[in-house]
């Protein structure tokens, strides 16, 4: 990982077309402004990490009839 | 080929129906060649997504327009060059679903929709840009939602009574 300390105000640029910039910093929170081009994905990592969980999550699915599981939730629902 | 399948048992598919995921899925990295499966008969708006390179990996999908009527994709140029769609016809639309023990909390993934293309087969699942929809949407709930808002507006046709959604 290659660490750089910034001040507010400076920026990063990474792989020239991506431009990282220290908006402001209050406290413990940092505000990031990102240039780059617009097939350049930017997401912040905590739902990265939920995707992936989630599709962890879904692949442990049982063996079920998918067709019959809305009846069936409706009726674990009423219980 | 014969796929020994977790769900299904041996099952014999075509080449031509595999689809791509040139990059997998976000856990899945390398498993990147699937086939749909039906579940049970063509009305169901669940599907299975089989994987051709691991047999015990499979995914639960669901058809979300089905669910959520309101469901709105926004297909980015990225994703259009990403797949290579041509025309709109081609697309189709699926979101992970996740079966927990308790069934009445199976969730479907409205944030990241699986986008595929059925003419050149290839697939890739889309992080959506809006943070208007979740990772994890309750499916009941949801059907249950758009019950009681039929239900509360029996007049709807007059166009003179407004209902709360």
């Amino acid at each position: 990982m290659l660490v750089l300390t910034r001040k507010k105000e400076q920026s990063i640029v990474i792989n020239d077309n991506i431009e990282v910039t220290i908006l402001d910093i209050q406290g413990d929170q940092v505000r990031i402004g990102i240039n780059a081009p617009k097939s350049v994905s930017i997401y912040r990592k905590e739902l990265v990490q939920e995707i992936r969980e989630e599709n962890k999550k879904a692949a442990e699915v049982k063996t079920v009839p998918l067709q019959d599981i809305l009846k069936e939730g409706s009726i674990n629902k009423e219980k | 080929m014969q796929l020994n399948t977790k769900h299904f048992g041996t099952v014999e598919i075509e080449e031509s129906g595999i689809i791509t995921f040139g990059e997998g899925l976000p856990g899945f990295e390398k498993s990147k060649k699937f086939v749909l499966l039906a579940s049970g008969d063509e009305s169901s708006p669940f599907k299975w997504l089989q994987s051709v390179d691991d047999p015990q990996l499979a995914f639960a999908l669901v058809d979300p327009f089905v669910i959520k009527k309101d469901y709105e994709v926004n297909i980015t140029d990225e994703v259009i060059q990403a797949v290579g769609i041509e025309k709109a016809e081609d697309v189709i639309i699926y979101s992970v679903v996740v079966v927990p023990e308790n069934i009445s909390q199976m969730s479907m993934n409205l944030r990241a929709p699986l986008v595929i293309n059925l003419k050149n087969k290839k697939g890739i699942q889309v992080v959506l840009d809006s943070d208007r929809y979740s990772v994890r949407h309750y499916i009941l709930e949801e059907l249950h939602r758009q019950e009681v808002t039929v239900n509360a507006c029996p007049n709807k046709e007059e166009g003179t009574v407004y209902c709360n959604k």
